[in-house]
C-alpha cells in the first residue's frame, strides 16, 4: 500500500487526537483501530453486558474468542483469562476506545501529581518518580482538551486545584439529590465541594445535544450522544481533512524496523484476517498500556532482540491503574431520583498533604448503581441469598449512596506486561501477561480515602456505612497506565519528554502507558493534554526534519 | 412458569409412552430444571413479590447455558447431581422433594461442603443477575424485580 507521514496504531484517547493535530497539519495519517466503529445507535442498555459490567460479554470489545491474556496470580501461577473476565485488566477494543462508554470524569492532575518524588522522597519498594514535565507544561493543552472535546462542571470551589487560564466551557448538570445531601455535609466537615468536570455536553455544545440524564451512562454508548469521546469530536474532524484514513478492525501484528535501526511501518491483518503491512515515515503507538507494551515488546529484530524502546528492560514495567476505595451510607429515607449520570459532587481535600501518606485520592458519589450492580455492593454481614438477602434490597436500594475514589499508586517495577511466550491469539500473535502486585502504601493510602467516604457519608446522615477497601494483586484496568515510562534519562524510561521512544526517533507511544505516576484522578483528560502536547512538538519535528 | 410448568406436565405425560422423556429446556433435563428451580427458590424467595421462579430465572440460566455460559455445560450437570445426591444422602430425597425448612438446612450443609460450594456460589450469582438482570436474557420478566425495587421502568428518559 501507499506509504504515508504517520501511522497511528490505536484511536482511543490519546490516538484519535494525535490524528486529528496531524491530519489538520497536513501530513497524511492512517489510523489503525483493532475494534469497530460504534455510533449512539449501538447504545443496547444492557446492564449484564456493557464496558462496565461484562458478566454476558463486553459491549465494546475486545471480544472473548479472539483475545485472551494470560494473568499471573499472587502465587506466581499464570491463567489465560478472557476479554470479559477478571483479572483481564481490560479498557475496549472500538474506535474512540474508552472514550466512547467511560463516565467521563475530566479531571486535571495536580501540581504535586506530577512531581511525586520531590514531595514525597523515596518510597521504599517503589519507582515513584517525578514527571519530566510539570503541570505548567501541560496546562494550555488541558485547555485545548477541555474546549475541543468538551468539559462541563464547576471547579471554582475547589481551592485545591491547579491554576487555570480559563474557566470550563459548559456549566455543571443541574444538581441531583445526592448532590443536594453530600454539600452541605461536605462544608460541615470543613471540605470543599465542588461539581465535577464531566467530558459530557451539559448544554448543547460541538454540534450534538445535552445529556438527557438517563440511568445508563459509564460503561455504555450514549444514547443522544451526550458524552464527549474522540469517537464523536476529534476523529470525524481528522477524517473532514481528508488527510485521515481510519482503518477499523485491523490488529496490528508488528511494527517494522530498518537496518539503521528506525521504524518503517506496521504489519497487520485487516477486517478479512489478510496480512498487510502499511510503510509510514513515522509511526505512534496508542493502544493504552497493556497492548501498546505488547506490540513494542512483540515488534523484536535482530537489532531490537528485546522489542522496541526495551534496551534498558523498561517497557511493560510499572504496570499501574486505580484501586477505587470508599464507603457505602444507607440513608434515613428514599433518596433515589433516578437522574443520571448520578456522580456529581466531589472534594479534592485528600489528594495530598494528608499526614504519613505519600499522596492520597479525590473522593465523589458514584454513578448510578443499576439494581444488579447494587448486590455486588452490600454490606459483608448481609447474607449472600435467601430472604435476608431480599429483604436488604427491597429496602435499602433507594437510600444507598457510594463515595469513592481513584487511589494514587505507588509504582512497582515489578507490576508488569510481557508477552507470554506459550499463549497467541487468534491471529497467532503472542498475547499480554499480566503480572505483578500492589505496593502496600497504595492499600494504607486507600483504607485512609475509605475512611473520609465514610466520615463524609455519617455527616451527612448516613445511619448505617461500611467500607470499600483495596485487595492485593495488580490493578490497570481501565486507568491503565505507566509501561513506557516517559523520562529524560533513557536507562530508567521508554520515551523522552515528547513521548519519542529514545533510541527511534520516529516512533512515539503517545497514551497513558507514559504516565511516570496516575494522579488520584482518572487519567483520561491528561492522556488528551499530553496527546496534544506531543503532537505540537511532532508537527514541530516534522516540519523541520521530517524525522528522516 | 405456569404456562411451562403445565408444558412439561403434558410432555412428561407422552413420555411415559415413549419411554424417554423430551425435555422442553434448551439445555436442562426435566429433573435437572426441577432442582435448579427449587435451589433458585431458595435463593431469592417468593413473599410478597415475585421470587426467582416467578421471575423466570431458570429460563435466564437454561437459556445462557446454551450461549455465553456454554462452557459451564458440565459444571451444572455435575453440580446439580451432586446437590440431589447429598440430599438424598441427608435427607433421603432428592432437593427438589424436600420440604422448604430442609431445603434450607441443605443449602446450608452446602455452602459448609468444600466440594458443592463453589458450585452454589455461581447458582447464587447467576439467580441473581437472572433475577436483577435485563429482562432480554430471559429472566426477570416483566421487570418484576426493577418494580419491586421501585426503578422506573420504562425509563421515564430514552429507550429501555
Amino acid at each position: 500500500m501507499n506509504r504515508v507521514n504517520a501511522l497511528i496504531v490505536g484511536a482511543g484517547a490519546g490516538g484519535g487526537i494525535v490524528a486529528k493535530e496531524l491530519a489538520e497539519a497536513g501530513l497524511s495519517v492512517v489510523l489503525l483501530e483493532r475494534g469497530k466503529w460504534y455510533t449512539a445507535f449501538d447504545c443496547r442498555k444492557d446492564d449484564l453486558r456493557n464496558q462496565r459490567n461484562s458478566t454476558l460479554g463486553n459491549a465494546f470489545g475486545p471480544d472473548d474468542e479472539r483475545n485472551p491474556r494470560v494473568a499471573v496470580d499472587l502465587a506466581g501461577r499464570g491463567h489465560v483469562v478472557r476479554a470479559s473476565g477478571p483479572g483481564y485488566s481490560n479498557n475496549a477494543a472500538c474506535v474512540g476506545g474508552g472514550t466512547l462508554s467511560y463516565g467521563a470524569m475530566a479531571w486535571r492532575y495536580m501540581e504535586r501529581d506530577f512531581r511525586m518524588r520531590s514531595t514525597y522522597g523515596q518510597v521504599a519498594g517503589s519507582t515513584l518518580a517525578d514527571w519530566p514535565i510539570s503541570y505548567d507544561d501541560l496546562e494550555p493543552y488541558y485547555e485545548k482538551a477541555e474546549w475541543e472535546i468538551g468539559v462541563s462542571g464547576d471547579d471554582s470551589g475547589n481551592p485545591f486545584r491547579a491554576p487555570r487560564r480559563k474557566p470550563l466551557p459548559m456549566p455543571p448538570l443541574a444538581p441531583n439529590r445526592e448532590f443536594e445531601i453530600l454539600e452541605p455535609a461536605a462544608k460541615r466537615l470543613g471540605l470543599h465541594p465542588f461539581h465535577i468536570p464531566m467530558l459530557r455536553n451539559s448544554v448543547p455544545y460541538g454540534g450534538r445535544g445535552p445529556c438527557m440524564r438517563c440511568r445508563w451512562c459509564v460503561g455504555f454508548a450514549c444514547e443522544v450522544n451526550a458524552k464527549c469521546g474522540t469517537q464523536n469530536t476529534v476523529i470525524p474532524e481528522a477524517l473532514k481533512t481528508g488527510n485521515c484514513e481510519l482503518r477499523s478492525e485491523s490488529m496490528t501484528r508488528q511494527i517494522l524496523t530498518d537496518a539503521r535501526g528506525r521504524a518503517t511501518g506496521v504489519e497487520y491483518f485487516d477486517a478479512h484476517d489478510r496480512l498487510q503491512r502499511q510503510d509510514a515515515d513515522l509511526v505512534v503507538v496508542s493502544s493504552a498500556a497493556v497492548e501498546s507494551a505488547r506490540l513494542l515488546l512483540n515488534s523484536t529484530s535482530p537489532l531490537f532482540p528485546h522489542g522496541l524502546g526495551n534496551r534498558y528492560d523498561w517497557v511493560g514495567r510499572n504496570f499501574q491503574g486505580h484501586s477505587y476505595t470508599g464507603a457505602f451510607g444507607i440513608m434515613p429515607e428514599d433518596i433515589y431520583d433516578d437522574l443520571g449520570p448520578g456522580a456529581s459532587i466531589a472534594v479534592c481535600d485528600y489528594n495530598h498533604g494528608n499526614p504519613g501518606l505519600a499522596g492520597g485520592a479525590m473522593l465523589a458519589n458514584e454513578f448510578i448503581r443499576l439494581p444488579y450492580q447494587f448486590v455486588g455492593m452490600l454490606p459483608p454481614d448481609v447474607p449472600k441469598w435467601g430472604q435476608a438477602h431480599k429483604d436488604f434490597m427491597r429496602s435499602f436500594y433507594r437510600r444507598a449512596i457510594a463515595v469513592q475514589g481513584p487511589t494514587q499508586e505507588m509504582p512497582m517495577f515489578n507490576a508488569r506486561v510481557e508477552v507470554d511466550p506459550a499463549v497467541r491469539d487468534y491471529w497467532g500473535i503472542p498475547v499480554a501477561r499480566l503480572s505483578g502486585d500492589k505496593h502496600p502504601h497504595t492499600i494504607e493510602i486507600g483504607a485512609f480515602a475509605a475512611g473520609k467516604a465514610e466520615e463524609w457519608l455519617k455527616e451527612a446522615g448516613a445511619v448505617r456505612t461500611w467500607k470499600k477497601l483495596a485487595g492485593p494483586g495488580f490493578s490497570g484496568g481501565q486507568h491503565q497506565a505507566g509501561t513506557c515510562r516517559m523520562g529524560d534519562d533513557p536507562q530508567t524510561s521508554v520515551v523522552n519528554r515528547y513521548c519519542q521512544v529514545h533510541e527511534i526517533d520516529n516512533l512515539f507511544v503517545i497514551d497513558g502507558s507514559v504516565h511516570v505516576t496516575n494522579g488520584g484522578f482518572n487519567p483520561v483528560l491528561t492522556i488528551m493534554a499530553n496527546a496534544y502536547r506531543a503532537s505540537e512538538h511532532l508537527v514541530k519535528g516534522w516540519k523541520g526534519t521530517r524525522y528522516r | 412458569m405456569y404456562r411451562r410448568r403445565f408444558i412439561v406436565a403434558g410432555l412428561a405425560g407422552t413420555a411415559l409412552g415413549c419411554g424417554r422423556s423430551k425435555s422442553p429446556w434448551r439445555f436442562f433435563s426435566i429433573e435437572e430444571a426441577r432442582t435448579v428451580e427449587a435451589v433458585c427458590a431458595q435463593i431469592v424467595p417468593e413473599d410478597r413479590d415475585p421470587g426467582a421462579v416467578r421471575a423466570g430465572v431458570v429460563v435466564f440460566i437454561d437459556r445462557q447455558l446454551t450461549g455465553f455460559y456454554k462452557p459451564l455445560q458440565k459444571t451444572y450437570r455435575q453440580g446439580i447431581a451432586a446437590i440431589d445426591r447429598e440430599s438424598v444422602r441427608a435427607a433421603g430425597h432428592p432437593f427438589a422433594n424436600l420440604s422448604a425448612g430442609a431445603q434450607l438446612d441443605a443449602l446450608r450443609r452446602i455452602e459448609r461442603n468444600p466440594d458443592l460450594k463453589p458450585f452454589f456460589d455461581m447458582l447464587v450469582a447467576h439467580t441473581m443477575q437472572g433475577f436483577y438482570g435485563d429482562p432480554r436474557h430471559g429472566g426477570n420478566r416483566e421487570r418484576v424485580s426493577w418494580k419491586m425495587l421501585g426503578v422506573a421502568s420504562p425509563p421515564v428518559r430514552g429507550r429501555a
